[in-house]
């Protein structure tokens, strides 16, 4: 084991899949001589040439477009979009052509599109969005967001393995500011499959990505009067672990979906509306849901902070469940 | 409640546990009009028979559920819309069968009326602590507890699922209230979801198969419907209710028999009796008591209550007087078995059988701490009780917390009988006609003599798993020596 950052751990899992699979290969601006605009992949194009670390032009289209007709062809790319924001670029080839290839044609299109995302950092509107909610929508693809070291890596090896489409969005907010033990040789972390980030039986705290640093930051402040929420990590949306959340509502009857997301028709919507069907005679409670509002996000410091979900709000919306 | 203009009336929640209710009676019809608060029909519940009062003023614009129908708590019944507006279309189709199709029609105003203002909401049957969270009924129906009982926690007074556990935990519970529930969705399913992923060994090369677009199926085969959660702590002697009897096909009516509905009174009253003998040991003990002073005072008192204060002192009112005192020695027939442990209380609510006017049904209002009444009280207490029971005006919270009861069989001549103990009470007193009888006394000289008495029997049914048979015949002695020996002063 060793301790690694999460953008580490990111590098690693995508420098251990090439050593190991020679079809996987990384397309995408500046991931090549520069090493990407996050080094992600600092030191790969010295390791596997020019021709597996490909720098692209400033077109998404041309790279989703790219990778997915290498992966019918029987490549593994793993094409990096600079920013989340800016795969509406590449809308038409993921949801026209990479979700419904197989559907459609039978040939399986296994890319993953490596996805920098969410805010935290004054990044504003262009350079801070987690879209994954608009894709979870889109059946055929497959949504990822590790919030750890550990998972980042598995769950990186994982989607490259897998012959779908998937969109791994890696938050930039934990890059640098999130460590863990992460084991060193190759291991995949199986989609599906939530992970019990902090036990607890007073409430349950749904969440993903960054969100779970923030949900338990938040539940460990509650933890100080008493009541204890769990904190379940998705780790990946599509498919999401519904029979571990259903398990959560089961015991502790109180539920908070937390997401970055904006919250009209976020992911949270989803969760919420499954447990008000598959659960409601479990419930003690209305399930709450805290996230951004709908709004682009912001530049300006004080009023990013406002948008996304901070500890305090989170800590509020607790009380207010656990009062109920 | 107010749509628009209009107000809907819906079937009101006559205490907590009760779920449904029948119309008896429609006290206004179809383009009467109604003030706020006038009586507009009579509902029949299990709990307690009473008139509803119009949650708005206007014209009773439609009535959606008939004279005799059953329906759920919170449907609506009928719709009440302000003078002078126009009628909107109807919320609830009704039976084609049994109303009229409603036509939107203009209801003349009349000069005098003010034109209509913000309409009055129809009455806030809910409240915070009324207000029952799915899990907190369900766990309340498998369990069969009345949720109101139970101490509330959450916003409101609402009882949340932690104080309804830890009331279950507290073995507060002892019988089911209610019909067996069907079974939740959610229950038995055996795995456990996985609580943690570790990085588990998958396949090495996944190959594209046809359902490779599907969500991939988890390694160890999840289980198809979520894992119930644990189980909430059982009550100590309260087990789950029974599956529902099957339903056994009624017998053909053969010449003579005449069907006649029962009502939810007497459905309460059945699945009450049922239930009480199917809970209590039931026993019961005699005494015969020499009513002589009780006679004598009775005789003096009676044209002062009337005269001064409107009120029939009868036999009752002094048995009632005089239990109340000997309770205050025997806490445990004035108690509760509740679960494994025993509810004692320094309060006396008592309760008194009565039987309705058409008897056809029997109602137990409870005059609350009675301890805290002198024989006056008592009297009128009874007197006002009773007669609101019979004109149906009865609280459901006045047929309900009843600690000790009373039951006044004699009426009739009766002279004995062994009646059912009202749950969760430990124990009923019975009391009977008073006959004279030729009665063994001891004259001044000490001598047996032969005299003519009054006598009345008493009994106690009592609860033989909480109450022995000493404990019972002790107070009965001891009630016995109170009504033979106290003069006025101590009632």
């Amino acid at each position: 084991m060793a301790e690694m950052t999460y953008i580490q751990a990111i590098s690693d899992a995508l420098r251990l899949e090439m050593r190991r699979d020679p079809r996987v290969f990384l397309m995408g601006e500046d991931v090549g001589v520069y090493g990407g605009a996050f080094k992600v992949s600092l030191g790969f194009q010295e390791e596997f040439g020019p021709w597996r670390v490909i720098d692209m032009p400033l077109s998404e289209t041309a790279i989703v477009g790219g990778a997915t007709g290498a992966a019918l062809m029987g490549l593994r790319p793993v094409a990096e979009m600079q920013f989340a924001d800016f795969i509406s670029c590449a809308w038409d080839h993921l949801v026209t052509v990479a979700a419904k290839q197989f559907f459609r044609g039978g040939t399986p299109v296994p890319i993953v599109v490596r996805l920098p995302s969410g805010g935290g950092f004054s990044g504003g509107p262009f350079h801070s969005q987690n879209p994954e909610s608009s894709f979870a929508h889109i059946p055929g693809l497959k949504i990822v967001c590790p919030a750890t070291p550990h998972d980042a890596k598995g769950l990186l090896a994982a989607s490259i393995e897998d012959p779908n489409p998937v969109l791994f969005f890696e938050h930039k907010h934990l890059y640098r500011r999130i460590k863990g033990e992460v084991p060193e040789d190759r291991y995949t972390v199986p989609f599906g499959y939530a992970n019990v980030h902090r036990p607890g039986n007073d409430a349950t705290i749904v969440t993903w990505g960054a969100m779970v640093h923030t949900a338990t930051e938040a539940a460990d402040e509650l933890a100080k009067e008493g009541y204890e929420a769990e904190v379940i990590d998705l780790r990946t949306l599509i498919p999401w672990d519904k029979e571990r959340v259903l398990e959560g509502v089961q015991r502790c009857s109180k539920v908070l979906v937390l997401h970055e997301d904006t919250r009209t028709g976020g992911f949270g919507a989803e969760i919420a509306a499954t447990i008000a069907e598959e659960a409601f005679e479990h419930l003690d409670a209305p399930v709450v849901r805290v996230a951004a509002p709908d709004m682009p996000v912001p530049f300006s410091p004080p009023l990013e902070k406002a948008f996304i979900p901070q500890v305090a709000d989170v800590v509020a919306a607790l009380r207010d469940l656990a009062a109920y | 409640m107010s749509t628009g203009t209009q107000t809907e009336v819906v079937m009101p929640q006559m205490g907590v546990s009760v779920s449904e209710g029948t119309i008896t009676k429609w006290l206004r019809q179809v383009g009467d009009p109604i003030g706020r608060d006038e009586p507009l029909l009579e509902i029949s519940t299990d709990k307690v028979d009473t008139e509803v009062p119009s949650p708005a003023e206007g014209i009773v614009v439609q009535i959606v559920v008939a004279e005799g129908e059953t329906v759920e708590v919170g449907t609506v019944i009928a719709v009440i819309a302000p003078v002078g507006s126009a009628v909107a279309e109807p919320t609830r189709e009704p039976e084609p069968a049994l109303q009229p199709a409603p036509v939107p029609v203009i209801i003349p105003q009349p000069s005098a009326v003010a034109p209509p203002g913000p309409q009055p909401q129809a009455a806030d049957l809910g409240n915070g602590k009324t207000f029952v969270s799915p899990v907190v009924a369900r766990i309340a129906a498998e369990h069969g507890i009345d949720p109101s009982v139970v101490p509330g926690s959450g916003t409101g007074g609402r009882v949340t699922k932690k104080d309804i556990l830890s009331y279950l935990e507290s073995g507060a519970v002892a019988v089911p209230e209610t019909e067996p529930a069907p079974a939740p969705e959610l229950t038995p399913a055996p795995a456990p979801a996985p609580m943690t992923a570790e990085p588990e060994p998958v396949a090495p090369e996944p190959i594209p198969i046809a359902a490779a677009v599907l969500p991939p199926v988890p390694p160890a085969a999840a289980p198809p419907v979520p894992p119930a959660a644990p189980a909430p702590a059982p009550a100590p002697v309260a087990a789950a209710p029974a599956a529902p009897a099957p339903a056994v096909e009624a017998p053909a009516l053969t010449p003579g028999e005449v069907l006649e509905p029962m009502t939810a009174m007497r459905r309460g009253i059945a699945e009450h009796m049922r239930r009480s003998l199917d809970t209590s040991a039931h026993v019961t003990s005699a005494i015969e008591v020499d009513m002589s002073r009780v006679v004598a005072l009775r005789r003096k008192l009676k044209p002062e209550y009337e005269a001064n204060h409107g009120v029939n002192v009868t036999y009752l009112a002094f048995v009632a007087r005089a239990v109340i005192e000997t309770l205050k020695d025997y806490p445990w027939i004035n108690g509760e078995m509740r679960g494994e442990q025993i509810v004692t209380r320094g309060y006396v609510n008592l309760g008194f059988a009565v039987e309705l006017a058409d008897g056809k049904g029997l109602i137990v209002p409870v005059l609350r701490n009675a301890e805290t009444l002198n024989l006056l009280g008592i009297a009128k207490g009874v007197a006002d009780i009773a007669q609101r029971a019979r004109d149906k005006k009865l609280l459901p919270d006045e047929v309900q917390g009843g600690t000790f009861t009373i039951t006044n069989p004699g009426g009739y001549g009766t002279f004995h009988g062994t009646p059912v103990i009202s749950q969760p009470q430990a124990a009923i007193l019975g009391t009977y006609a008073v006959v004279k009888r030729p009665w063994v006394v001891q004259d001044e000289m000490g001598q047996d003599v032969i005299a003519i008495r009054p006598i009345m029997n008493l009994t106690l049914t009592y609860d033989h798993r909480l109450v022995d048979g000493a404990l019972a015949g002790r107070f009965l002695r001891d009630l016995r020596e109170r009504l033979e020996t106290w003069d006025e002063a101590a009632y």
